[in-house]
């Protein structure tokens, strides 16, 4: 799939990308192409129509959310440079980076990748998962197949293991503590993105 | 036990005519019966009975070789299928022994039997019998409902296994017993590296058969389903072709490296042939089924016909039949489907399943018949190795294939995966016909009887004890790391969100082929193969259809016990906790929210069905949801006079609730906010409703949802 026509210098923001996010030169090329390939009218923003058209999209049980995720609340419109910032998040994590303390933590750290489901989650942004939001995922997920006592009874469960300061939700921090044992990084990473 | 007794009884019939019938026929070796009472006067000249009373007209005479052949036939399949329903009828031995099992015990029974009666060895399954006859069968229902779109998710680890995984095991299990030939070389020397080889070959095969057969009985997920499954499927055209070509060196007076690598191209050429073949006849089979709007009856007829006719161009050409009728069944599935009829389509499938069904009983009847032979010859350090070396050779090769490809795929191949994909490699009919196929050669007759108690062995141990011995892993499993179900949920999520990720960034290696096919499906494949008034049908007809087909027939596994509905707060006990983390293993395991239940022989489960079902349902879902949830809980509150007015009515409409609530939300798609209602309302239909809302009102309605509900499940 490679196009000759763009190159570095046709992509805005195309070296500051580089070093904001660690993708390589190759790398943002190849996102720049699927970005205009996904922006059918040329405007160079994406609009969440322009995602949903994206096949099997609409098969996943969080579709919405993934887009809504691409749009944060009050944009209607993504351009490259947001688009290829939240993919940085799926870049597997550098092993050697050295960080200074002023640096801000990478995207594609642990954390950073954390805090993207978090806040798939956390729709209201309030910074907790509630019991409410934790049900609206669980419906998206297992949806036709089980009863509405089961979906509370499994949500009660999730956040009563959760639940470390007993406020009935989930802050980031009792979120990431229940992942501990998954290897977020192997798991939510996109391997050619390298 | 009464059902036990009246089998008997039919069975009893059918082993009283056997003996007398073989009886009859002369063997070929036995003299002519002179000294029988002149009472009978048997005549045998013509083989026909009568009482020769005086010359007159006969009026009662049996003439048992006109219909010999066809008599006989319909006897083994009649035994075959009696015995498939004592089976099901006899309790509780069903969960312990696989069917497979019990079919090679009656097998050996009734060989027994006839070896008794007529002093001689009994008929075997003749390879050509069982290639041209009792194979293709099974294949074609095995590719006919292969879930495509799992399939080819995991085609490249399907084709590492079982490529690599096959090479592995006949290179290996060759190898290792030219070794023990030489070893010992008194009773072995004669055996050369060429022979060890085409043995090694035929014994690495692991069989469908069988494997489907005792897979049916455990319930694995339909990852590992399709990986041992796609494997045995795509393993057969490998083992075939290095067995043909390790016979056709066996021919040549010298093997030159020129030999080997010429051997080496032939592989691909048999797989690919085998491939284009498949694909040709598919293409036709689709073409016809467009033109058989007139003459609806005879369009099952197609699919069989073509299909076997693959098989036999391609066995023709000495391509891997198995690739083509594959090919063939997963090429024109989807046009026959959206060209017949619904009738047709039924009686396609049910034809299948019924003649797979048959086969594969009649399989493993023959196996356990062939058993009993007049000629054995045993060694035990050849038998015994071999045993061994199949079970270390495939555990190693499954280890390492494993441990390079989980490098590669997001949802690694667990460590009990890899325990049930190495154990569960049992051998089959196929390693026993190829071994009669053999060209005479002095240690003929020892390969036969290695083989035979390899696959018995495979069969019956191993068959028998996969399920306990995954059970107990479980538990170890269990023991050491119970993921809590918050963990399961989160990986869940993150497992949807990357395939989300992946198929917005246009992920390379598994969705650029699949769209550009897509595209050109659409474009042009189905304009071709489709019928004009078929085409337009769109999405929302066939959901609604599919619904209705669903509603009728399927049977989607029931999640377990309804959990307890009281109150929120209190904690769970611990049977509720294991309830939950069923459902959500069940469920959750569906990645990329495939609903479909694993594959099973004896049930036709819409598969097909979810995968369309689910399109425009979770466009709805999605786009619904983000407009709905707002009106859901200010619900309670507000509008619940009217809402419970239009639920009531929606609910009278019809039986099947959510066929109702789905259409017009899918007529409604394009207009979000004032839909937002409908959709809220029709959304609260699929899900029971909450159980504190307006109790007075409906109650009667909540409670028949709620079993709407459960009986859907």
């Amino acid at each position: 799939m490679g196009s000759s026509s763009s190159n570095m210098n046709n992509i805005p923001d195309g070296q500051q990308l580089l070093q904001e996010t660690g993708f390589s030169a190759a790398h943002i090329v190849r996102l720049y192409e699927r970005f205009e390939f996904l922006d059918k009218d040329n405007t160079g923003h994406l609009r969440p129509e322009d995602l949903e058209t994206v096949p099997d999209l609409d098969k996943n049980p969080i579709g919405a959310r993934i887009i809504g995720a691409f749009f944060p609340p009050g944009k209607e419109t993504l351009d490259f440079g947001s688009f290829v910032r939240i993919l940085a998040h799926f870049r597997p994590a550098d092993s050697n980076r050295a960080r200074d303390g002023a640096q801000q933590e990478p995207a594609n750290s642990t954390t950073g990748k954390l805090r993207f489901a978090f806040q798939l989650y956390d729709q209201d942004g309030d910074g907790k998962i509630s019991r409410d939001e934790l049900l609206q995922v669980l419906r998206s997920m297992l949806g036709l197949q089980v009863t509405e006592e089961q979906l509370q009874c499994i949500a009660e469960r999730a956040i009563q293991e959760a639940d470390a300061d007993k406020d009935d939700a989930i802050s980031f921090d009792e979120f990431r503590k229940s992942l501990e044992k998954v290897d977020i990084d192997h798991k939510m990473s996109i391997s050619f993105l390298r | 036990m009464a059902a036990v007794w009246m089998l008997s009884l039919l069975l009893s019939p059918c082993c009283l005519l056997w003996p007398t019938c073989l009886a009859l026929t002369p063997p070929a070796e036995l003299p002519q019966p002179h000294n029988l009472p002149p009472l009978l006067g048997i005549n045998s000249s013509d083989g026909s009975l009568s009482v020769d009373l005086s010359r007159a007209l006969r009026v009662f005479s049996m003439d048992y070789h006109h219909v010999q052949a066809p008599f006989e036939i319909v006897l083994w399949i009649m035994l075959a299928s009696l015995a498939k329903l004592g089976f099901h009828w006899s309790g509780r031995v069903p969960a312990v022994v696989p069917e497979s099992c019990l079919l090679i015990m009656v097998g050996l029974l009734v060989g027994g039997v006839i070896y008794g009666v007529r002093h001689s060895a009994p008929p075997t399954l003749s390879a050509d019998a069982f290639f041209l006859f009792l194979l293709p069968p099974i294949v074609l229902d095995a590719g006919y409902f292969l879930p495509g779109r799992l399939f080819f998710e995991n085609l490249g680890t399907i084709l590492w296994y079982a490529v690599l995984g096959t090479l592995w095991n006949v290179l290996g299990i060759g190898l290792s017993l030219y070794g023990v030939c030489l070893l010992a070389q008194s009773s072995l020397g004669d055996v050369s590296l060429l022979h060890c080889l085409l043995f090694g070959s035929l014994i690495a095969a692991v069989d469908p058969v069988a494997v489907l057969s005792v897979f049916q009985e455990m319930h694995v997920n339909e990852q590992l389903h399709i990986l041992v499954f796609g494997e045995s499927l795509l393993n057969d055209a490998v083992t075939v072709v290095l067995y043909k070509l390790f016979e056709s060196f066996l021919r040549l007076p010298s093997v030159s490296g020129l030999d080997v690598l010429l051997g080496g191209c032939r592989v691909v050429v048999v797989g690919l042939g085998g491939l284009f073949v498949g694909l040709f006849f598919g293409l036709v089979a689709a073409l016809t089924s467009r033109f058989t709007s007139r003459a609806q009856v005879i369009a099952p007829l197609f699919v069989f016909l073509y299909s076997y006719l693959s098989y036999l161009t391609s066995e023709m050409l000495h391509l891997s039949g198995i690739m083509a009728i594959v090919t063939c069944a997963v090429t024109m599935k989807q046009y026959v489907e959206a060209n017949v009829s619904e009738r047709s389509n039924t009686s396609i499938q049910y034809f299948l399943k019924m003649w797979s069904s048959v086969s594969e009983t009649l399989i493993f009847i023959f196996l356990g018949v062939s058993t009993i032979q007049d000629v054995h010859m045993w060694s035990w350090p050849f038998v015994c190795s071999t045993l061994l070396l199949c079970l270390i050779w495939r555990a190693t090769g499954v280890l390492l294939l494993t441990a390079v490809v989980n490098k590669l795929r997001r949802n690694a191949v667990t460590f009990r995966d890899q325990f049930i994909i190495a154990y569960g490699g049992l051998r089959g009919a196929i390693c026993f016909s190829l071994v009669f196929l053999i060209d005479d050669f002095p240690k003929k007759r020892l390969f036969i009887t290695t083989t035979i108690v390899v696959i018995l062995f495979t069969v019956f141990v191993q068959g028998m004890t996969i399920k306990p011995l995954v059970e107990l892993l479980d538990v170890k499993r269990k023991k050491r790391a119970l993921p809590t179900v918050s963990e399961e949920i989160h990986s869940r999520l993150i497992d949807h969100l990357l395939a989300g990720i992946e198929d917005v960034v246009g992920y390379w290696g598994q969705h650029y082929w699949k769209d550009k096919f897509e595209q050109f499906n659409r474009k042009y494949l189905r304009r071709f193969l489709i019928r004009e008034d078929h085409q337009a049908r769109s999405s929302i007809l066939r959901v609604y259809q599919e619904l209705e087909r669903r509603e009728q027939g399927g049977d989607v596994e029931a999640p377990a016990s309804l959990v307890d509905p009281r109150s929120h707060s209190r904690p769970l006990l611990p049977e509720e906790m294991d309830s939950i983390r069923r459902i959500l293993s069940r469920n959750l395991q569906n990645f990329n929210n495939k609903q479909t239940p694993a594959y099973s022989r004896h049930t036709l489960h819409q598969d097909a069905t979810m995968d369309r079902t689910r399109k425009p349902l979770h466009r709805h879902h999605s786009l619904g949801e983000r407009y709905t949830y707002n009106t859901i809980t200010h619900w309670p509150q507000g509008e619940a006079g009217e809402f419970n007015g239009s639920r009531r009515v929606r609910a009278g409409l019809s039986r099947s609730h959510t066929v109702c609530s789905i259409s017009p939300r899918l007529v409604l798609q394009d207009s979000a906010a004032p839909a937002a209602s409908v959709q809220a309302d029709s959304r609260e239909d699929q899900i029971s409703p909450q159980n504190q809302e307006p109790a007075g009102r409906a109650p009667k309605k909540q409670l028949s949802f709620v079993l709407e509900n459960e009986k859907q499940q």
